[in-house]
């Protein structure tokens, strides 16, 4: 069977949408016997189907999950037979800068305090961007850190740590 | 009517209320805290819409966190003064640098930045402050009168009829969303079901959780909204060079002229009431009722030569448009507990956040909450235009900013918000995962917005469908049986709107209509 792929946009979208719908599939119902057999154990357990009566778990995302699959091979085969728009570009600078700040922020927070995770973030997250001056992102850094000490600590009484857990007489706290 | 100038009365009365205040361990007595809270969530809406790149949706996923800590109608009036905040704020950068900062005001920019560039930016302001505002008050009283026997009706649906009924609003939302049917309707079903993640109700079992306790309740709404429309929205700016054109040297005067007055008054009316009426429909809303606005005020206007070279009713009739549709969309919101757009998706996470299970029982049972709400769209309204335009330098001003000094601050309002929904630094990179898996979808041609109406819905469409099998015994006829009209009456409605759109000729028609609007 020779075709092509007249729209690259729609044929990832089909397969995403598939890979998903599996996921849920499998996940709720669980693996396939023979695949048990071949590893010798349960790996994914999946829950209750239960019947259309009395629904268990697993009912609502199978079926979800089957139409998601077969929406799936609707864009796949749309993909073949109709034209449409390539996949534009990745952009992969700001993708893993704005993913990272937001993660080291969460993950500093509470070891080293609002102020110090705060500069971690806009300091990360300017360096995805076009243009990456030190002496900007610093005094940007500073206003930020202490707006949002006065706003969500002070003012909105969020339960955040300002310093670091080490430094045990903080001036603000 | 002395019904709904009594109920209106009650809801006055609410956001005027003074209240005592305690703020930095000070307790300050006779504070009209709601008012004060309108009018803050008004000016963050505003400063925070007119800021490009930014839409309403993402404005009000960023600051839902701060109404966390407030009471539940505080915290709604404050929402509901983001939103039209957002949405005015979003047609001041469609009129001075030709970006819409929504996609309901994509046509404001097609006659309101010509106007700018004809020196007649300060008109064209006034012009979209001005309509709004007529049809603010209109449409407020539009929800007065249509929610309550609405809501009667509501109290009497089954299961059955609420499992079609969000059917039927997620097959609209679908049909007039842009971009293709069927990835539209995929992404729907892929945020039902992501919404099933967590502690299923029925029978406790944790579903989709793989072992980490932070998704037991579930996966947050905040989390997904902020990483698909916020994170995804910073990426998708930062691949472009920055070029924006501002007429900022001068806005000239503000008021409309004698002869801009006279142009201004039928299109406002006809935008009020066109927008009102499509601003109920599932799936309506703001955007469907500036674009039916703008064609309809091009044939009936005897302007219509001077369309999109600057014609002032093309500036007032979309702009009253989509303030009546966005208004009028509460009214499925308030009364039925489902949302005709990403934006009332919000608003009903907002309510679950504070403990009110939005539909038709909030009226009865909270008449303070539903009719102070009323009433606040209506002050803040008012508040829009008394306070912006005065402010418009300031506004303008901040559309200089260059976006390599708001980003950053954007990142990390999102990121401490998120990060307080539950204090864990799990939401965190939830939110990211979320991020990414926003841009795949946008790169892919797949839009956000479907995902997010099918995530609030798919824990309800479940409860339902479960509950309406377990009363027919399993018979999957109940739906369309003929003992159940108004569920068999929703679900053709949805049938013949999916087949009508799926006829060619319509479908070309469809993507002409929203080729103009990109």
């Amino acid at each position: 069977m020779k075709f092509k792929v007249k729209s690259a946009q729609d044929w990832w979208a089909g397969w995403m949408f598939v890979a998903f719908g599996l996921f849920f599939i499998v996940v709720a119902l669980g693996t396939p016997e023979f695949i048990d057999k071949i590893v010798g154990a349960r790996l994914i357990p999946g829950y209750q189907m239960g019947s259309s009566v009395r629904m268990g778990p697993a009912y609502f995302p199978v079926v979800l999950g089957g139409l998601l699959v077969f929406l799936g091979l609707l864009v796949i085969l749309d993909s073949i037979v109709e034209e449409g728009p390539d996949v534009p570009k990745f952009h992969f600078r700001p993708l893993i800068f704005i993913g990272l700040s937001s993660l080291a922020f969460a993950y500093l927070l509470k070891p080293l305090g609002l102020a110090l995770a705060s500069v971690a973030l806009v300091f990360i997250s300017a360096y995805g961007g076009h243009e990456f001056k030190w002496k900007e992102v610093a005094v940007m850094s500073v206003v930020l850190v202490i707006f949002s000490v006065l706003v969500f600590v002070e003012a909105l009484a969020l339960p955040f740590p300002i310093c670091p857990d080490f430094i045990n007489s903080c001036p603000i706290r | 009517m002395e019904g709904i100038f009594g109920n209106l009365a009650i809801g006055f009365i609410e956001v005027f209320k003074l209240q005592a205040v305690t703020m930095w361990g000070m307790t300050v007595q006779h504070v009209p805290f709601n008012i004060i809270m309108c009018l803050i969530g008004c000016l963050l809406g505003t400063l925070i819409g007119v800021l490009p790149g930014i839409g309403p949706v993402a404005t009000i996923a960023m600051l839902l966190p701060v109404t966390f800590n407030l009471s539940p109608i505080a915290a709604l009036i404050m929402l509901a003064g983001i939103y039209y905040g957002a949405q005015y704020g979003g047609s001041t950068t469609a009129i001075l640098v030709n970006i819409p900062g929504e996609s309901s005001s994509v046509v404001t920019c097609l006659d309101g930045y010509q106007m700018a560039r004809q020196g007649r930016a300060g008109p064209a302001l006034a012009t979209a402050a001005i309509g709004s505002f007529f049809a603010g008050c209109v449409s407020t009283l539009v929800v007065a009168m249509f929610a309550p026997p609405l809501a009667e009706v509501a109290l009497k649906f089954g299961p059955a009829e609420y499992f079609s009924l969000m059917v039927l609003g997620l097959v609209a939302a679908v049909v007039l969303a842009h971009g293709s049917l069927i990835k539209a309707i995929a992404m729907v079903i892929l945020g039902l079901l992501l919404g099933l993640v967590g502690t299923d109700v029925n029978s406790g079992v944790l579903r989709f959780a793989f072992g980490i306790s932070e998704l037991a309740d579930g996966i947050g709404f905040v989390t997904v909204a902020m990483g698909m429309f916020g994170i995804c929205e910073i990426i998708a700016n930062l691949e472009q060079k920055e070029h924006r054109e501002i007429f900022t040297s001068k806005v000239g005067k503000l008021m409309p002229s004698m002869e801009d007055w006279k142009r201004m008054i039928a299109p406002v009316i006809r935008g009020t009431v066109l927008g009102s009426a499509l601003g109920i429909l599932p799936g309506g809303g703001a955007l469907l009722a500036s674009f039916g606005a703008y064609t309809l005020e091009k044939k009936v206007s005897k302007y219509s030569h001077e369309f999109g070279k600057g014609a002032i009713e093309g500036v007032a009739a979309p702009e009253s448009a989509n303030n009546a549709g966005a208004q009028t969309s509460f009214i499925p919101l308030l009364t039925l507990g489902i949302p005709s757009n990403a934006v009332m998706a919000l608003m009903i996470g907002a309510m679950m956040i504070q403990g009110i299970a939005p539909g038709p029982q909030v009226m009865t049972e909270r008449p303070q909450l539903f009719w102070g709400m009323i009433c606040s769209m209506w002050v803040g309204n008012l508040m829009l235009v008394i306070l912006n335009l005065p402010l418009i330098g300031m506004w303008i001003k901040l559309l200089t900013v260059p976006y390599r000094y708001l980003y950053p601050s954007i990142l990390l309002f999102m990121a401490i918000g998120v990060f307080s929904i539950s204090n864990q630094p799990f939401d965190c990179f939830l939110m990211a995962c979320f991020g990414l898996l926003g841009y795949v979808c946008v790169k892919l041609g797949c839009e956000p917005a479907p995902l997010i109406l099918g995530f609030i819905l798919g824990p309800l469409m479940e409860e339902n469908l479960r509950r309406a099998m377990l009363l027919s015994r399993g018979d999957p006829f109940v739906f369309v049986s003929p003992s159940k009209p108004i569920s068999l009456g929703f679900l053709v409605a949805s049938a013949i709107l999916l087949v009508i759109i799926a006829m060619p000729a319509l479908r070309k028609k469809r993507e002409e209509v929203f080729v103009e609007e990109t």
